[in-house]
């Protein structure tokens, strides 16, 4: 470290161009992800990927692993990592259909309960870690076998022996309640467009994309709102300050307990809410839904910016990450290759996004 | 011995009176005697410095007064009234700001949110309510100017700063929350030369707005420096306070080593120490 930049900075620093202010950005990396990627797929996929119907398709996914990716970014940025989220889908979502189906609850009752419930486990997660004082990789890697068995084991207890739990459909059917968590929406705004001429149209005159699926929504919302309480709240530098440095956060202050387990409970609620979304939608649940979410959910936040050490992010970078995610898996369909490079290109990204991270991070904090 | 003339116990030299006053101040750890009996004030406007080598008790002593520790005996007065600190908090809302030898600074937060990490400035209310991010960055901005850093931005991460740069961070932030005693923990011991006397003279600065500062120190020649009166802790006991010009540097020194040991080492030294 230069020992003597103290009384006039100006002379020695060179202003920052407008380049390195960009660099400094943590989603960046993901917004030139994104940029690349829909580059690589306008040359060699199909044109009918980036018409309406295709960006809903691979939008589709890319919010379900959005929202959770999101909330694992908090997380991170938090000093925490959350691998129980997959199996937590799974999880909420048998509580959820046992609370729609087999207690035949209204989903006024239902979905709270669900989040609820999953708020209590990631309450149980975080004061684990925190009472231990042991990573909290480790911590919920045990979550993550707990949560998966616990599906498998209550499914066929309510089911009688299955592990698929059927019937959601017609149990939610006509719900008020329902068009908020399953469907499309703006159904209206699509219909007005289509008859204007602005967006395709069937031959009958309704238009090829009925409307925006609310699980879109959720995640543009979630991703406004999450960026919002980062930099714009007290509570969003108490993340970033508790992720940075824990001993340093609460000698300032900052209620380091109450940020770690309140953004455990995030994680866990946001597992749910995909359970309860992809439920209503799937008309059923089963153990094996949110498979492997728990890292896809981890590489989106890193490619979105994040720091595994903590303290540095962004959620706008994860929604970014889950939109790379999102194109890359449907996108091959799309054209010739084989599907299966899909996995090959995740694991590039991932690797990618860790190496630009680590670069960005020394430019930031000046390190040489 | 002609310390004795010039050391006093418990001597306070001008009318000013103090802002806390610790009296004979005893803490047991277990059947560890870390304090046996410290006297020890500070009054607005002055430089105290508390000198000791290691293991003479100073951090037990600033952690009693910053309310990390409770004492085990003994009195604390702070601004004439009887008073006992049951946390950090505590102390810290009566006006005495501790900046520990880590800092609690976070280095790739930016000065901004570091300054006002835990205490942010809010405009609006209930749901609206938000951190109020330009007047923050304006604060933090003026702040260190006064401190005579001029930053480049205001959202330049810490960590690009140097050491000297944010130890002076930490001592504005605490004198903006509305520090009366501001308790320095060593702030130049890991400092190159520059730097140290950068922190010496925002020390000097600090000291000009009315603030008690407390130096803790074990390095003579940087205590001389800003110091108004020098107390030195040893084994637990304070030996006495001398004012500023009453005392050399070698006689600090001397008290500080507890005297013989030192006495014989200076001789091969040279007289360099």
């Amino acid at each position: 470290m230069s020992a003597d930049m103290i009384e006039q900075p100006d002379e020695r620093i060179r202003a920052e161009s407008f380049a390195t202010k960009l660099m400094k950005k943590p989603e960046l990396g993901a917004i030139g992800g994104v940029v690349l990627v829909t580059l690589f797929f306008l040359f060699t996929a199909d044109s009918a990927m980036f018409t309406l119907s295709g960006i809903m398709n691979f939008m589709t996914p890319a919010a379900q692993l959005g929202i959770l990716g999101i909330a694992a970014a908090m997380l991170m940025i938090g000093g925490e990592f959350d691998l129980s989220i997959g199996s937590m889908v799974a999880f909420a979502g048998m509580i959820f259909g046992v609370l729609t189906v087999n207690a035949g609850l209204p989903l006024i009752l239902a979905i709270p309960l669900t989040m609820a419930f999953a708020a209590c486990i990631g309450a149980v997660n975080g004061t684990i870690v925190l009472r231990t004082g042991l990573p909290s990789f480790i911590v919920t890697l045990a979550g993550l076998f707990i949560l998966r068995g616990a599906s498998l084991v209550g499914l066929k207890l309510f089911t009688g022996g299955s592990t698929q739990l059927r019937g959601v459909r017609d149990a939610v059917e006509g719900d008020w309640l329902a068009p908020v968590f399953s469907g499309d929406a703006l159904t209206g705004l699509f219909g007005w467009l289509a008859s204007v001429g602005l967006i395709e149209t069937f031959k009958s005159g309704t238009p090829k994309v009925p409307g925006i699926p609310v699980e879109i929504l959720w995640f543009i919302a979630f991703a406004l709102v999450a960026t919002y309480v980062l930099l714009r709240t007290p509570v969003g530098n108490w993340v970033f300050a508790t992720g940075g440095d824990t001993n340093a956060a609460k000698n300032s202050g900052v209620p380091v307990r109450n940020v770690k387990i309140s953004l455990f409970m995030l994680t866990a609620c946001a597992a749910a809410l995909v359970a309860v979304i992809t439920v209503i939608d799937a008309g059923s649940t089963d153990a094996r839904r949110g498979f492997m979410k728990e890292f896809e959910a981890i590489i989106t936040a890193v490619i979105g910016g994040c720091l595994l050490t903590g303290g540095y992010g962004s959620a706008i970078g994860a929604f970014f990450g889950a939109i790379i995610f999102g194109m890359v898996t449907i996108g091959l369909t799309y054209t010739d290759f084989d599907q299966d490079w899909f996995q090959i290109f995740l694991g590039g990204m991932l690797l990618l996004a860790v190496v630009f991270n680590n670069v960005i991070r020394k430019r930031v904090t000046g390190e040489r | 011995m002609s310390q004795d003339s010039k050391f006093h116990h418990g001597d306070v030299p001008r009318d000013a009176k103090p802002i806390i006053h610790m009296e004979n101040i005893q803490k047991h750890f277990g059947n560890v005697i870390a304090l046996n009996g410290v006297t020890f004030d500070v009054t607005p406007g002055e430089c105290h410095c508390l000198l000791g080598d290691n293991g003479a008790g100073k951090s037990t002593f600033i952690k009693t007064m910053s309310g990390v520790h409770k004492p085990t005996a003994g009195k604390i007065f702070f601004e004439g009234k009887p008073l006992a600190f049951d946390s950090p908090r505590d102390a810290m809302e009566a006006g005495i700001a501790t900046v520990f030898q880590d800092l609690a600074m976070i280095p790739l937060m930016s000065v901004t949110r570091n300054f006002f990490m835990g205490r942010e400035p809010t405009k609006g209310r209930g749901i609206a309510k938000r951190f109020d991010i330009d007047r923050a960055n304006e604060i933090c901005m003026e702040e260190m100017r006064k401190m005579g850093i001029n930053l480049r931005a205001p959202d330049q991460a810490v960590g690009t700063l140097s050491g000297g740069e944010r130890q002076t961070v930490a001592i504005a932030r605490a004198v903006y929350f509305g520090a009366k005693v501001l308790i320095l923990d060593e702030p130049t011991s890991a400092l190159g030369v520059r730097q140290t006397s950068n922190v010496l003279s925002t020390i000097d600065r600090v000291r000009q707005q009315g603030v008690g500062v407390v130096f803790i120190s074990h390095n003579v020649r940087h205590a001389m420096a800003v110091g108004d009166r020098f107390t030195v802790l040893n084994r637990g006991q304070t030996l006495g306070t001398a004012v500023k010009g009453e005392i050399s540097s070698a006689e600090l020194q001397d008290l500080m080593a507890g005297g013989q040991e030192l006495a014989e080492l200076e001789g091969s030294l040279g007289g360099t120490i």
